[in-house]
């Protein structure tokens, strides 16, 4: 039964550990066993905290017993390593924070573990989460389970590659342009990305603040709205996060979507896509029409401008936001600096990889004195198009569903001297972000053996609505439990 | 044709509030070095910033202060640049959308005249921390507790003409902050920062090319670097060179000034709205609930001074010219029940005492509740005004209140007038060849002759005979 | 709006990062492919659109004027790379 363990979902797993089928120190060696058997070969974790996760599941267990449970009490979780974990590396896949203990922990993982979350370690991830392919991480590429030749995806590539092999159950990620949705469409996972605001950002490693947004991945639709009861809420310690009340996103996961209204933008089925891609998604609609809802075209006209404003605001923003790793209070400082500027721009140059400062160079530029107006200025401006567009199309429908990304996992190296070609990976999700909206990705079949992945794209604080959508499609389907042969065994 | 001085000033008025700008750290000085410095404050990977209700509370009510609009949406910025006391890489700053508009402030002239100094804008922003270079061998220290503290700068448009005029502008803007309660104003702590732009010109002529002095902390300091700067600036100018825009760094001890030029290379702070924090909403109720709570502002106490205790413009804007000075002065005339007495004593002795010493008014060994019972004896006849100077001094020394002094030195006036009857008796006996003189004097001799006798019986009371007591007596028994 | 090897320098600079002579040409081809893609902003008609800094139309929540920070100086010297007597330790600035 154990070898079955890890082909369970956290549902799944939260009963067995109720019924007292196994306990959760069992469900943690399990996984631990699993991670120190095949994560050589994948890479998806930076750092695996066995001990604490061993302490955690003793206190679970004890917990069971006394009947004190909370939503994820002694479910093996694993943290993007973006996350910072008082007294445990938090490197954000880069050498500059190679040495980094963070002194405290970030609110998601703290209300993950108040609810008994057992944390399994921190996953790899692209470089500051800078990356669509997770080769930009200090600590190696991840590799795909469904193709060890190809990307996992990124940013989050660690934690959809590790879920993808069943090293982990249930893990965390961050969504900058994409960073959950496509790594779980290139992975065979489902993953949200939730409205801007919904879940703090207190401890997360900020990429470019007014995009970033932390969400659950996982094997199911299910799974996430039971991560995401856990981890949405309003924060007082940041200033973005919404006060508004958190949904039951369980209670709402059976909703009847009969009358829902699909939109299918007609920008996310290009003339240029991948037919198979194409395809899959339009599958995954006609299936929710089986089970009654309606679908509607629609047009975002401004969408396709997404990439190109994503790619001023968001190095503009981190180009600010990484200053403060400049070798004088923490992280990376250069040997012997023979004065202040020699330790900065040392300090800088060794701790960053090449396609941070690629993009902080982007930032800086766009910000600097007279090429405000022209970038920044104008993709804000562009960037109020885009929401403008996506507020029209909700007026008319409750969802909307296109690809996640427009092809399958390819081969490590392929785009790696060209970045604009890796920037398109996440075509599709970049508005999404830019607009500050929900959206999920789900499995929707297999091109090649590779899987591929629909988005569901709600309104303002709609994930109940999104994660209900995907619920019915998941249990109406199979895709999403298809797991890699992988280490030799199913 | 004489050169005529343009003077700007920009000023960081630290806000007295209990806890930073962004973060909940402590706000006070002479801690240990980083022991007030919150995640936040260090820049910590992953940490965020929370505006402080109460520092945005009062950088609109000293908006509300100088008559200015008060931006129902203002926006925080960040300023990026590197530097080791700047934690984030940039400071959190306002620009576009300052919380405080155009607004004006009125100052008096030496010569009694009034103008009128427009403020451009006031902005909220947190303080750098501090570099440290002693005791680190020839290494720096950073102590970034002072990161954080949140300051409105306040930036005025070009409309000061001298040095005495900039002084007189920075002495009332510090009677309105301190006023208004946002700010301890305590110079020797860097409550109030100067920068100083200055340029010359021959009148009719466009704008001089400017320099900034940065960082002065005391009027003086700033009223002597403005007079350098200006005369360097002509000696260039007549010299037949040419300013250079530049920082530059007065140094108080040697009065002399120097470059920053290192500073200043390419600066470009590449400044665009903070994404960790949103607009910052000031609504109508939020503006009346401020105007509700103003307190008196130094124009408004200067006129009460004039009406209630029927002061001289320039005493009245003198005593209100500063909240410590018109606090003690109010208290010293209630206490003493003379607001005329107590305004030449605050203005006179005390002031001249607290100058010799460098004092300030709330450091004064002799409080307002002792100056009033000074001035309630001198005006109750107890002492005289020359003993009045006697009793202040041993008051000054800390000898105790007034009324103890008086009873232990038995400087009480002689008041009972059988006693100085008997005294002038003496000395009309014992005198009498300049009591013939003083008869056979015309009325204006006598007046200058009386003096002799009023020499003689304040000898002979040591000093404690009531004076008009004594020549009312006197011209009497000579008569 | 191309950039060349001296404005990379001069941006690098800005942001404190150190660019080899020999990577200069090589990382300029790049940045300029990125603003050339990026440039696509110019074909949208922004006329009369406010820019857009932040996705959801909130204003700032204000915190309580109060002190809620414990003294962290030992958690952060600790993983500091050079401190000394409570102080974090760069070499010397000249002011």
């Amino acid at each position: 039964m154990s070898n079955a363990m890890h082909n369970k979902t956290l549902t799944e797993l939260k009963a067995g550990l109720a019924a007292g089928d196994f306990s959760s120190r069992e469900l943690t060696e399990h996984f631990l066993a699993r991670i120190q058997q095949h994560d050589s070969e994948l890479n998806s974790f930076i750092t695996v905290t066995a001990e604490q996760a061993l302490s955690q599941a003793d206190a679970a267990d004890q917990a069971i017993a006394a009947g004190n449970t909370g939503l994820l009490t002694g479910l093996p979780i694993a943290h993007k390593d973006i996350f910072c974990t008082e007294g445990v590396r938090t490197s954000c896949g880069s050498k500059m924070l190679d040495s980094f203990i963070a002194p405290y922990t970030a609110t998601v993982v703290e209300k993950m573990a108040a609810e008994g979350a057992v944390m399994l370690g921190k996953t790899n991830m692209d470089e500051f989460a800078m990356g669509s392919s997770n080769e930009t991480s200090y600590y190696g590429p991840v590799k795909n389970p469904w193709d060890l030749e190809r990307v996992p995806g990124g940013s989050s590539g660690g934690a959809a590659a590790c879920l993808g092999a069943r090293l982990a159950p249930g893990a965390t990620g961050t969504d900058t342009g994409g960073s959950i949705r496509q790594p779980a469409a290139l992975n065979n996972i489902t993953g949200l990305k939730p409205t801007y605001g919904r879940v703090s950002r207190w401890g997360m490693i900020a990429f470019a603040s007014s995009l970033d947004q932390a969400g659950p991945m996982a094997q199911s639709s299910e799974d996430c709205a039971l991560m995401l009861q856990a981890m949405a809420g309003h924060d007082h310690r940041d200033s973005t996060s919404l006060n508004e009340k958190v949904d039951d996103y369980l209670g709402a996961l059976n909703n009847d979507i009969r009358g829902l209204t699909i939109g299918i933008p007609e920008e996310f089925f290009p003339d240029t896509l991948d037919g198979a891609i194409a395809d899959n998604s339009r599958d995954a609609i006609r299936e929710l029409e089986k089970l009654g809802a309606k679908v509607v075209s629609v047009s975002l006209p401004s969408v396709k401008l997404s990439v190109p404003a994503y790619y001023v605001i968001a190095p503009a923003e981190a180009s600010s936001n990484l200053s403060r790793f400049d070798g004088v209070r923490f992280g990376h400082r250069c040997d012997d600096p023979k004065d202040l500027e020699d330790l900065y721009k040392r300090s800088r140059s060794e701790g960053f990889g090449d396609e941070v400062k690629r993009r902080i160079l982007v930032g800086a530029y766009a910000l600097s004195a007279g090429y405000y107006d022209a970038y920044y200025r104008r993709a804000q401006q562009v960037r109020r198009l885009i929401r403008d567009d996506f507020a029209r199309a909700f007026e008319k429908v409750d969802v909307l569903m296109g690809p996640t990304a427009p092809e399958t996992a390819f081969k490590l190296g392929a785009k790696k001297d060209d970045p604009v070609s890796m920037y398109m990976a996440d075509v599709f999700t970049i508005g999404v972000n830019l607009a500050g909206l929900p959206a999920l990705s789900m499995p929707t079949g297999f091109i090649n053996g590779l899987p591929t992945g629909t988005q569901i794209i709600g309104n303002y604080f709609r994930e109940g609505q999104i994660l209900n959508v995907a619920h019915k499609y998941q249990q109406a389907t199979d895709w999403h439990k298809q797991a890699p042969v992988f280490g030799g065994e199913q | 044709m004489s050169w005529e001085v343009v003077i700007g000033l920009e000023i960081h008025v630290q806000l007295n509030t209990v806890s930073k700008l962004f973060s909940g750290s402590k706000l006070s000085t002479g801690a240990e070095p980083n022991t007030q410095a919150s995640l936040v404050d260090l820049g910590m990977p992953g940490t965020l910033p929370v505006v402080n209700k109460e520092a945005v509370r009062k950088a609109a009510l000293f908006g509300l202060a100088i008559n200015a609009d008060i931006c129902r949406h203002s926006v925080f910025e960040r300023k990026n640049y590197f530097y080791p006391d700047l934690p984030k890489g940039y400071q959190t700053t306002q620009l576009a959308e300052p919380i405080v508009g155009a607004g004006e402030v009125e100052i008096q002239l030496e010569n009694g005249e009034k103008k009128t100094v427009r403020i451009h804008h006031a902005h909220l922003e947190e303080d750098a921390g501090k570099s440290l270079h002693e005791d680190f061998h020839g290494m720096t220290g950073i102590d970034l507790n002072r990161a954080g503290t949140p300051l409105i700068e306040v930036v005025t448009e070009p409309d000061m003409s001298n040095a005495e005029e900039a002084v007189a502008f920075a002495r009332k803007l510090h009677a309105i902050v301190t006023s208004i309660g946002i700010c301890d104003g305590d110079m020797s702590q860097g409550n109030m920062r100067f920068d100083v732009n200055v340029s010359i010109r021959k009148p009719g002529e466009p704008l001089g090319t400017r320099t900034e002095t940065k960082n002065l902390n005391s009027f003086r300091f700033m009223e002597r670097a403005i007079k350098l700067e200006v005369e360097r600036q002509i000696d260039v100018l007549e010299d037949g060179g040419e300013i250079v825009q530049e920082t530059r760094l007065y140094n108080g001890d040697t009065h002399t000034a120097r470059s920053m030029r290192s500073k200043e290379d390419a600066n470009d702070y590449r400044y665009f709205p903070c994404p960790d924090l949103l607009p910052v909403a000031i609504t109508d109720a939020d503006l009346e609930a401020l105007k509700a709570a103003m307190p008196e502002l130094p124009n408004a106490r200067k006129a009460r001074f004039m009406d209630d205790y029927q002061l001289s413009e320039y005493d009245a804007d003198l005593l209100s010219g500063s909240i410590a000075t018109a606090t003690f002065f109010e208290g010293a005339a209630k206490a003493g029940g003379d607001a005329k007495l107590a305004a030449n004593w605050v203005m006179g002795e005390l002031a001249a005492r607290l100058n010799a010493e460098d004092k300030d008014i709330s450091d004064s060994p002799v409080s307002a509740e002792q100056l009033g019972q000074l001035i309630a004896r001198l005006k109750d006849g107890t002492i005289s005004s020359k003993i009045a100077k006697q009793v202040f001094e041993a008051c000054w020394a800390g000898e105790g209140d007034p009324d103890t002094i008086i009873e232990a030195k038995g400087l009480k006036q002689m008041s009972d007038s059988g006693e100085l009857e008997k005294i002038v008796d003496d000395i009309i006996a014992n005198n009498a060849p300049q009591v013939e003189d003083y008869r056979n004097s015309d009325d204006a001799k006598k007046k200058k002759k009386i003096g002799f006798f009023v020499g003689q019986a304040m000898k002979a009371t040591q000093g404690k005979a009531n004076p008009q007591q004594l020549n009312q007596l006197l011209r009497e028994k000579l008569q | 709006m191309a950039i060349d090897s001296k404005v990379v320098a001069q941006v690098a600079h800005l942001a404190r990062l150190k660019v080899d002579e020999a990577d200069s040409a090589a990382l300029s081809d790049r940045l300029n492919d990125i603003l050339a893609m990026v440039d696509q902003l110019q074909q949208a008609d922004v006329t009369d659109v406010a820019p857009m800094a932040h996705p959801l139309d909130v204003t700032q929540p204000l915190r309580e004027d109060e002190v809620s920070e414990p003294n962290v100086r030992d958690k952060a010297l600790d993983i500091a790379p050079a401190a000394e007597d409570g102080c974090f330790l760069v070499p010397r600035v000249i002011e």
